[in-house]
């Protein structure tokens, strides 16, 4: 169409072919400003499995060490503990661990590979506060009736029993994380990688 | 004439063959007429403005010495607070103008409920300060994390785990949040970048937006009435004054008298007794423990209590987003035809009675650590909150407003 000697098609044609291909480019620019922000080569290299030696840690006692900047607690439990965390299971959210919160060879009634160690990340699974270890004969201490030793959270009191499963009534929705770990021999673990470990 | 004043009138003239200068003085100041009637409320715009400027100055100031390090932050605001000359006043002034930023905001809105300056023709303009208000928040949020205490870590953490909570993209969208796995030092250090130049920016364009806005449809006034209704014979509003000199030299007495209040706080109750800068937040960030009580700054407390009141995790969210969204459909939800406080009806004055109530203890109750009974209570504040939005086109088109009259009342 031709109006007063001005190919109006033509300008309409270029005029969206250039908005076109710009506005492409201007999509294609707005990817290395987004990925930029993820998580660099460098901070993934930090974030490598930790080795940790637990043979000096004695019964009832937490060890907490830092994997990908995150709390890990490590808690040896004895059989009177593992007999508490029995007796709890009407009382807590999840029982038998169905929701997704560990690795399969933790889903069973200690959430552990043995159930001598616990090794679960160490933040709330509501708002990622790091909840305190309170043991049993602690817990008036923290106004918290029939304790039987656990992890409170003071941000939101939400409160997990000693296999890191999180009690009902409380804002936390899951129990606590159990990372992907394995025993490199019987005093040392591996955490952040369980490649070899049959699942 | 003096010789020095044609000098001026001189340069005044070159610079308009080149500038509009004139033109936009006139449009902006003096020719831009405001109701006469102006009172002490309309006091916390021009407060906002003078906060805002202090914040950019002193923000400036305080970068020349901070370190956006997580290992070298906090020691950073120590030697600013100890060994830099007057840092301490730099730091003070800094961080009293962030909790005296969100009094003069939380004011200058408040003033809007009371005279329905958000209604038709200003919605835009309401929007546009709601757009602020957002990126303020934004704003304190970030520059909330670089003193890298106690506080400022695990306040971000929280924070950001909000986001996690997000069903399918949650867990990535923090991630890509705190590019780290945890809040880290990837973390303070494009928090630095978003505090001290991208949010500043977008503030200082929306701010000039929303002054464009306002002189576009003109401003309110205590009785909600239009003042273009009423013009002379030269278009000038019958019930404007112009805003210099008569609006400068008014506010210049308000900037000074606050400026006072100001100044007594950054001299004498820097602190505020927690509120202002926590007590938690003097001790180093630590990702292994978080402290015993934790709480927002009081201005985020309002929403933070009402997050925490929801008994399930993604609902509180929820509701929190809600709780400040709903402000932003304020010109749509009050069906009103009467603006201002002074001609409402009785259930408007109910209404927002409760609801100034219902945020001030909201407020409270999320400073508070939480009990059975303050949870309920902060169940019931927040019921309170959202009624009065949630039931405004209700009790505003049959509430029994008085007649408004024709021009200002005095």
């Amino acid at each position: 169409m031709s109006v007063d000697g001005i190919d109006t098609n033509r300008r309409r044609f270029l005029t969206t072919t250039a908005t076109v291909v710009g506005g492409a480019g201007a999509v294609a620019t707005s990817i290395p400003f987004i990925s930029t922000l993820s998580p660099s080569a460098k901070t993934k290299a930090i974030g490598a499995p930790v080795e940790v030696e637990i043979g000096e840690l004695q019964p009832g006692k937490l060890k907490t060490v830092l994997w990908q900047g995150k709390p890990v607690w490590i808690l040896r439990r004895d059989e009177k503990t593992l007999e508490g965390i029995k007796s709890l299971d009407a009382d807590v959210r999840d029982p038998s661990s169905d929701e997704q919160q560990q690795p399969e060879y933790a889903k069973n009634e200690y959430r552990s590979v043995k159930p001598e160690y616990l090794i679960v990340l160490g933040l709330c699974t509501h708002l990622g506060c790091s909840p305190t270890f309170v043991e049993a004969e602690d817990g008036a201490s923290h106004n918290l009736s029939g304790w039987k030793g656990g992890f409170f959270c003071p941000c939101h009191g939400s409160r997990f029993d000693l296999a890191g499963r999180v009690f009902k009534g409380v804002p936390a929705p899951r129990n606590l994380v159990v990372p992907p770990h394995m025993y490199l021999n019987d005093t040392k673990i591996l955490i952040g990688d369980d490649s070899g470990v049959l699942s | 004439m003096s010789t020095a004043t044609k000098y001026i009138l001189v340069l005044r003239d070159w610079i308009d063959d080149r500038f509009p200068l004139m033109e936009e003085w006139n449009k902006h100041a003096g020719e831009y007429y405001a109701p006469k009637n102006f009172n002490f409320w309309y006091y916390f715009g021009v407060l906002s403005m003078v906060v805002l400027a202090i914040q950019l100055v002193t923000g400036i100031w305080l970068t020349m010495n901070y370190k956006p390090a997580a290992d070298l932050a906090f020691a950073s605001v120590e030697y600013i607070m100890r060994d830099v000359e007057w840092g301490w006043w730099i730091r003070y002034m800094h961080s009293t103008g962030a909790s005296a930023f969100f009094i003069v905001v939380y004011l200058h809105m408040y003033r809007a409920l009371l005279y329905g300056s958000y209604k038709s023709p200003r919605e835009l303009l309401w929007i546009i300060g709601m757009l602020i208000y957002f990126t303020l928040m934004g704003e304190a949020f970030f520059g909330y994390l670089l003193p890298w205490g106690q506080m400022s870590y695990w306040g971000a953490q929280v924070i950001i785990s909000l986001f996690g909570a997000l069903p399918f993209i949650g867990e990535d969208l923090s991630l890509w949040i705190r590019g780290d796995f945890v809040v880290s030092d990837v973390t303070l250090n494009r928090f630095f970048a978003l505090h001290v130049i991208a949010l500043p920016l977008v503030i200082c364009g929306l701010v000039v937006v929303h002054i464009l806005a306002l002189h576009e449809v003109g401003s309110n006034n205590p009785d909600g009435v239009e003042i273009k209704k009423h013009k002379n014979a030269n278009g000038i509003p019958l019930d404007g004054i112009a805003f210099h000199p008569y609006y400068t030299v008014k506010d210049l007495v308000g900037v000074v008298v606050f400026l006072i209040l100001f100044a007594s706080v950054v001299f004498f109750w820097p602190e505020m007794n927690g509120y202002f800068l926590e007590h938690a937040n003097f001790v180093p960030a630590d990702p292994l423990k978080t402290p015993e009580h934790i709480a927002p700054v009081w201005y985020f407390t309002p929403f933070y209590a009402i997050l925490r009141a929801v008994p399930s995790q993604l609902g509180g969210i929820v509701a929190m987003g809600f709780a400040q969204a709903l402000f932003f459909l304020l010109p749509w939800l009050d069906r009103s035809p009467v603006k201002s406080i002074r001609y409402r009806g009785i259930k408007y004055k109910i209404a927002l009675t409760a609801f100034t109530i219902s945020f001030v203890m909201l407020g409270w109750l999320g400073m508070q650590a939480p009990t059975p009974s303050y949870t309920w209570m902060a169940r019931g504040f927040a019921t309170v909150y959202f009624l009065y939005f949630l039931l405004m086109p209700l009790y505003t088109s049959m509430d029994n407003d008085k007649p408004v009259p024709d021009r200002v009342t005095k």
